[in-house]
């Protein structure tokens, strides 16, 4: 825990909230306000969690973006699943996917009525189930960026090993780098800089946002995900853009090295190739999914069953689309907190662990803190 | 497995092994008393003008948990919920759901467990019930009890009697039954891991006697833990409650725990804490009796009654605020 608290240290936190200010005066004197992105839902998190949107100054704002995995999986995804279920399938998956709406019902009412749904705490949990009813087919839900999909993909290594044939993945793998191409060069969004994921990163290292921040101009500041490394992350950006610079800058080099974790990249570039993919707001981003191998087929569960997972349908107030490409903030939404709430969620940001919507309902106070209006 | 290792359907079927469950198992650790005879019902001399009575039912995964067990959980929780009212605990019922399959061994323990707690809380096993269930149908072991104590006349407490700057104390640290039940399931093994504070209050209650008005709510911070007590206490009110992440007690193992699930600990539960507002001028009096008890030694200030209008405001070590909000959803397994 010394470790934790090292990085949480209130005088600490104090002095970098006081050089914030410091270069968010020497910005506001230049008449200018600077949208950063934290592109991580355990970013989004973090900061409701320890308050820190009050802590920056006006013309620094905040804003949550696409990293929430839940939040960006289609509807048509939990349909497919659904579906599965209702042939017999067990199926696994971790717990904040329970409540996600899918067109017209979602796992949990689907449990309810009686199709097995269980959740796990690790994905090695898929094959154990496999292996204990070997004349049932087991589907896990394998939804994630980078950093969960090397764990999940090593399932597919686990039931080749030991000879797992009832065991397949629904597949919605979503890639970081992809998504931040799309949101630059969508020109209703204002990003001046991006706070970068912490592990998302020790997986593809820090190298793979040189092409973004040369390309559209951005400063991309890699940060861990306690308070000091959230503080840092934002003093760090606003000192690139107080000097018109745009880098990379690795502020969390005790666990994200530039190269990555090439292990990890061997493993998922082993298993699985890139292939289009929907993103829930921002429609299909080509080449931000990765899709099982054909080789691998078999562990496939949309071609095993030949069940492809097709578009679905939103609800029609609902504005995640909006609030996961940062061009809303929860609080805008129509929704938010009076229909929408996380006991009733109308849509996916309000039900996810990390996401947007969830983070401002559970720790934000609005009269407080820098909110605005988005972007 | 024959009838002396496991218990069978027929153990619940009213007949031999019904009577031989309860000549084995019950009579030695509950037989005397107002058991005694094992009439129908419990007849009990009146303790007072007026009663506190409750109920809870157990349902604990897994039955055994580092620092408890289901049967002392099913005695501290009813007691605890008679002593947060102003109850001083007299008699339980103790209703057992088992599940067809359980080892003997195991109730044997549960029991023994039950008869240790119930003699700490000085209540008494008044009266019981023992049904089976069909292998599937249970966990292991369910059980229900219910409390009967005695009205302290010197109590009066209520929700509405909190004020605006008073105090918010409790007895020791923060989530550690959540937390070890937490750790204790099958897919998380920790080593060294949190331990149960699973205990009664009823002493920290009694000690805190004679100081009148200036003691103004208790309770105790089960499920949903302290996040769910405290909102309940604001809600719709003219003040709120303002925590500090800084002065949060927290066991070490619990808080490792914790972080590393990503479990917040005010939303996880204790079973042998106490949460009382007061107000300031007997909070130092109240720590140092709550102090001088092995229960309460670990007994801080948590917060104070603010004037954040119906909502629970944690100030976090970044120096920001946040909202602290109920629990939801389901991803805690069963912890009581």
């Amino acid at each position: 825990m010394n470790y934790i608290d090292g990085f949480r240290n209130p005088d600490v936190a104090e002095q970098f909230v006081r050089r914030i200010a410091e270069q968010g005066r020497a910005l506001s004197e230049q008449g200018r306000t600077v949208h950063v992105m934290e592109v991580c839902g355990s970013h989004t998190m973090a900061i409701g969690r320890y308050g820190i949107r009050q802590l920056l100054p006006e013309n620094v704002e905040l804003i949550s973006g696409p990293g929430c995995p839940v939040c960006v999986t289609d509807p048509g995804y939990l349909d497919t699943a659904i579906a599965l279920a209702g042939r017999g399938a067990a199926i696994v998956t971790f717990g904040d996917m329970i409540r996600v709406p899918g067109s017209v019902s979602n796992l949990a009412s689907c449990r309810a009525a009686g199709g097995d749904v269980r959740i796990c705490y690790s994905p090695s949990a898929a094959v154990d189930l496999a292996k204990s009813m070997p004349d049932r087919e087991v589907v896990f839900l394998a939804v994630g960026f980078e950093t969960t999909i090397a764990p999940v993909v090593s399932l597919v290594d686990e039931a080749l090993r030991e000879g797992v044939a009832n065991l397949s993945l629904l597949t919605a793998f979503k890639r970081v780098p992809p998504a931040l191409h799309a949101l630059l060069a969508d020109p209703e969004i204002q990003i001046d800089a991006f706070l970068c994921p912490a592990h998302v990163s020790a997986i593809i290292g820090a190298r793979a946002y040189e092409p973004i921040a040369a390309e559209y101009r951005v400063p991309c500041v890699i940060a861990g995900f306690e308070p000091l490394d959230i503080l840092y992350g934002v003093n760090g950006i606003l000192a690139q853009v107080l000097k018109r610079e745009a880098r990379v800058e690795n502020q969390y080099a005790r666990v994200v090295r530039p190269e990555g974790n090439r292990k990890a990249q061997e493993r998922i570039a082993h298993y699985l190739e890139p292939v289009d993919a929907t993103w829930r707001g921002m429609g299909v981003i080509p080449a931000s999914g990765l899709g099982l191998r054909p080789e691998y087929a078999a562990f496939d569960a949309e071609r095993k069953f030949a069940l492809p997972v097709l578009p679905g349908h939103h609800h029609a107030g609902c504005r995640c689309g909006d609030v996961i490409k940062g061009k809303l903030r929860p609080t805008s939404c129509g929704l938010f907190a009076q229909v929408c709430t996380p006991d009733n969620p109308v849509g996916p940001c309000m039900v996810s662990a990390e996401g947007t919507c969830a983070a401002y309902f559970k720790y934000e106070l609005p009269e407080e803190a820098n909110l605005g209006e988005g972007t | 497995m024959s009838a002396d290792t496991v218990i069978q359907l027929a153990h619940g079927g009213g007949g031999r092994l019904t009577r031989e469950l309860i000549e084995n198992m019950i009579v030695p650790r509950f037989g005397s008393g107002p058991l005694s005879g094992l009439p129908d019902g419990a007849t009990l001399p009146s303790p007072g003008d007026r009663l506190v009575f409750t109920t809870d039912s157990f349902v604990v995964q897994p039955l055994d948990f580092p620092g408890g067990c289901i049967g002392d959980l099913a005695v501290h929780g009813t007691v605890n919920d008679l002593s947060v009212c102003g109850g001083e605990p007299k008699w339980l019922s103790l209703a057992l759901i088992i599940e067809e399959g359980l080892p003997l061994t195991v109730l044997g323990r549960v029991l023994d467990a039950v008869r240790a707690a119930a003699d700490d809380c000085g209540v008494t096993v008044a009266t019981g019930d023992t049904k089976v269930v069909a292998r599937g149908q249970g966990d292991g072991l369910y059980i229900n009890t219910a409390g009967i104590g005695r009205a302290m006349p010197e109590f009066t407490l209520g929700m509405e009697r909190i004020r605006e700057g008073d105090c918010v104390l409790i007895s020791g640290t923060l989530a550690d039954h959540g937390m070890a039940v937490l750790a204790a399931r099958q897919s998380i093994d920790f080593i060294n891991g949190p331990q149960s504070d699973t205990g009664p209050v009823h002493r920290l209650v009694s000690a805190v006697r004679g100081l009148g008005a200036s003691v103004r709510f208790m309770r105790d911070p089960t499920r949903g833990g302290a996040a769910t007590v405290l909102n309940e206490m604001v809600e719709g009110r003219a003040f709120g409650i303002l925590l500090k992440e800084r002065d949060l007690p927290l066991a070490p193992a619990t808080r490792a725990v914790s972080e590393m699930l990503g479990i917040d600990p005010l939303h996880a539960a204790s079973e042998g804490r106490l949460i009382l507002i007061c107000a300031p001028d007997v909070a130092p009096e109240i720590l140092n009796r709550w102090r001088a008890l092995p229960e309460g030694a670990g007994a801080v200030c948590l917060g104070t009654v603010s004037h954040d209008k119906g909502r629970v405001i944690l100030e976090t070590l970044a120096g920001g605020r946040r909202l602290v909000d109920v629990p939801r959803g389901e991803l805690l397994p069963r912890i009581c």
